[in-house]
């Protein structure tokens, strides 16, 4: 190979193993991103430091609406279900439901709960303080467990925006976390 | 020969006949002919699976394939046409033709060409040979999107290494094509004064780099994904899916840019010798090439409008998408105002360059109008993305590709082909590619979606129609595969120069060239 286009060819195959790692890096700075501006439905909990709202008595007591939804992936074999399908909650005020799952198998299996937020902008207004969601969930062959949610709307939701749907989804991760399956 | 001879002769003079010339050769018209055939079987293979589908779309309801088949027809079509018949194309006439018209005697890296082609017909075997496999070929589209891509029975992983052969294969031919053109010009030849074709190949070269490597990245992320337990596009592990549609639009954008530009260059090449007038604005053309290919890296996400991006994020990428629009209206601009008042004929070639203007913008509004954010709500994922990328891919870069046969077909083989042929040739295709994909944009605009193998009634008269066409366009396609091979047998012997206007260095040589061309740089003033 001649000099000049060796040195051309090394030159252009380093931009290549470059670009290979510039597509592995887009994922951090997709989650930096994200992260950054709150986007793609994620929601916010307490371990991300909410600025504290204030807690003043918002004029005319302000009720929204928070629907819920839950249902597996694929063709994961639990049965999820919201214990009430919606609730009407007052911004700035606590509260708690409760999610219902059953394994439906003869074997212990493992699920990992996530949430989804719409409309994407109350996103970042729904604040989970204490979330299934935040572990995964182990289940024995045909047991059942409640699962607890406690979470707030903060005030700072837009004014309008009445209605907020929380979705969960359940992920079988038997096989990642170590639970026996199959 | 005697040994001591050859020893001293480098292996120059060394032709091995037979197939093994073939496999072995370094010879850059050698290679580009390879390059030129694969891509011509790959284009019936894809063919024939356009008219699987459109067997199957040609009345309403189920009746000829089952919907997995469908939809694998569908991927595998893509894949075929995308990677297999415009990519081998293009680099099978930049094997040909760069060497010839920026000087030089060969390609600069003659090995690795040899490779960058025998890796393709290996990739290619394995992705069709994934449609008799457990669980059929990949059914998911050609966009690998996950989950679903995930859920291909025992093909994922052929498709995936042999996406990964074919980003190595195009990898290695743009260092080669750029070594070639950035070190071995013939003195005098300026950059500037390179012929647009290598111009707008050295900037497809550059994108090649580029994004190869991300597409490989990211199938390789699927890769792991399904069997490696990571999490990458898996939101049980807390990964995203749509994480995947950045990484390949990323890619697939300027991928759409990398197969156009060289039709740009076939088009400017093309133009001025028949409208006997040299090419308009030359250097604003390099411009304009030069600003499609920056900002085809920040329009990406037009792909995915309906994701639920942030209102910001919207308007950035619709903006930027149509700012594209300028440069590419430099072009058209151009090229018009190169035929403005030239002595023009309508040989073959000229023919399918000025069908390529006006079908082409014709495509090029129609991504203007998907542009439209709120606009794209309800085009996308229809039959109008269908027609859409159709006009810019068929009557775009496949009649380029045409055109470009055409023009230096005489030139390759020494024969001129038959000028009445290939007329006919150019109206059946242009009379049944419309007809195909025409109508596409009415049945898309009224809602039916891409990718399925049963629609609606009142979308049947359409589909027949498109049904129609795509037969018509397909078997008017073997007249082509006639004419070039009745054109390398024989006919009327073609001068040196071919055309009456063509002027470059490619020109200067004889038809055939010799074996070893330019063994003596030229020297161009
Ligand atoms: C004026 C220039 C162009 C504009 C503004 C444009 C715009 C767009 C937009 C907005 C989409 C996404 C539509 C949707 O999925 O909802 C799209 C899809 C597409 N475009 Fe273009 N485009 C242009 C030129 C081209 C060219 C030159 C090519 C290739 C030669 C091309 C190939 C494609 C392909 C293949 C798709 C569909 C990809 C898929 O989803 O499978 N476009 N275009
Ligand atoms: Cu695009």
């Amino acid at each position: 190979m001649k000099r000049p286009h060796r040195r051309t060819a090394v030159r252009l195959a380093a931009v290549c193993v470059l670009m290979l790692g510039f597509s592995y890096a887009l994922v951090p700075l997709y989650d930096a991103l994200c992260d950054l501006t709150g986007l793609s439905g994620s929601t916010s909990n307490l371990t991300q430091a909410t600025p504290a709202a204030p807690e003043v008595e918002t004029a005319a007591e302000r009720q929204v609406t928070l629907q819920f939804v839950a249902n597996v992936n694929h063709s994961m074999p639990w049965d999820i279900r919201p214990d009430q399908f919606e609730m009407k909650v007052r911004p700035g005020h606590t509260y708690q439901t409760v999610f219902h799952a059953h394994n439906r198998t003869a074997r212990p299996m493992t699920g990992q709960a996530v949430p989804s937020v719409a409309p994407q902008m109350a996103a970042p207004h729904l604040i989970k303080q204490e979330c299934f969601c935040f572990t995964s969930q182990p289940l024995d062959a045909g047991e059942s467990v409640e699962m607890p949610l406690i979470f707030k709307v903060s005030e700072r939701l837009p004014e309008t925006i009445g209605t907020l749907t929380l979705s969960y989804t359940f992920f079988d991760v038997s096989q990642t976390s170590g639970t026996q399956s199959g | 020969m005697s040994e001591i001879a050859a020893a001293h002769d480098d292996h120059h003079d060394y032709h091995p006949s037979g197939l093994w010339r073939w496999v072995t050769t370094t010879n850059h018209k050698d290679i580009g002919t390879l390059y030129l055939w694969l891509a011509m079987i790959m284009f019936f293979i894809g063919g024939a699976m356009a008219l699987v589908i459109r067997t199957e779309l040609f009345s309403p309801g189920l009746q000829f394939v089952d919907p997995q088949f469908f939809n694998s027809m569908t991927t595998l079509h893509a894949l075929v046409m995308i990677f297999g018949v415009v990519m081998p194309a293009f680099t099978g006439l930049a094997n040909w033709q760069i060497p010839l018209m920026v000087g030089a005697t060969d390609m600069a890296l003659p090995r690795l060409n040899n490779w960058s082609f025998w890796i393709l017909p290996f990739a290619f075997a394995m992705l069709l040979s994934t449609m008799f496999m457990d669980g059929g070929g990949p059914a998911g589209g050609w966009t690998l999107y996950p989950p679903l891509t995930l859920q291909t029975g025992n093909a994922l992983p052929f498709v995936i290494f042999s996406i990964h052969f074919m980003g190595m294969s195009s990898i290695m031919g743009a260092i080669n094509i750029i070594a070639t053109i950035v070190n071995m010009r013939a003195p005098g030849m300026h950059m500037m004064k390179m012929p647009l074709f290598v111009w707008t190949w050295l900037i497809t070269a550059f994108l090649l780099i580029a994004v190869m490597p991300v597409l490989a990245g990211g199938v390789t992320m699927l890769l792991t994904d399904k069997f490696f337990g990571t999490s990458f596009f898996n939101a049980a592990g807390g990964g995203d899916p749509v994480m995947f549609q950045h990484i390949f639009w990323f890619f697939g954008h300027p991928e759409v840019y990398i197969l156009i530009l060289p039709s740009f260059g076939v088009v400017s090449s093309i133009l001025p010798t028949f409208s006997r007038k040299p090419l308009f604005g030359y250097s604003s053309m390099v411009y304009a090439t030069a600003s499609i290919a920056f900002l085809s890296f920040v329009v990406w996400a037009h792909h995915m409008f309906t994701v639920g991006m942030p209102l910001a994020g919207e308007l950035f990428f619709m903006f930027a998408t149509m700012l594209i629009a300028v440069p590419t209206g430099v072009k058209v601009f151009n090229w018009v105002a190169t035929m403005w008042r030239g002595s023009m004929t309508f040989e073959t070639p000229m023919l399918f360059a000025i069908g390529f203007i006006i079908m082409f913008t014709i495509g090029g509004f129609s991504g203007l109008m998907l542009a439209i954010v709120p606009a794209d709500f309800q085009y996308h994922d229809s039959y109008f993305v269908v027609a859409h990328f159709h006009y810019v891919l068929v009557p775009g870069s496949i009649f380029a590709i045409m055109a470009a046969v055409y023009y230096w077909l005489p030139k390759w083989t020494g024969n001129h082909y038959p000028e009445r042929l290939g007329k006919w040739h150019f109206w059946l295709s242009t009379i049944f590619v419309n007809l195909t994909f025409f109508p596409m944009h009415f049945v898309g605009l009224a809602g039916m979606p891409r990718r399925i193998p049963d629609y609606a009634l009142q979308f049947a008269d359409y589909n027949m129609l498109a049904s129609i066409g795509a037969f018509g366009f397909g078997f008017a396609q073997l007249l082509f595969l006639y004419i070039v091979v009745v054109t390398i047998r024989g006919g009327e012997k073609a001068t040196d120069q071919v055309w009456e206007g063509a002027e470059g260095l490619e020109w200067t040589l004889p038809s055939p060239p010799p074996y070893h061309s330019f063994t003596t740089p030229p020297v161009v003033r």
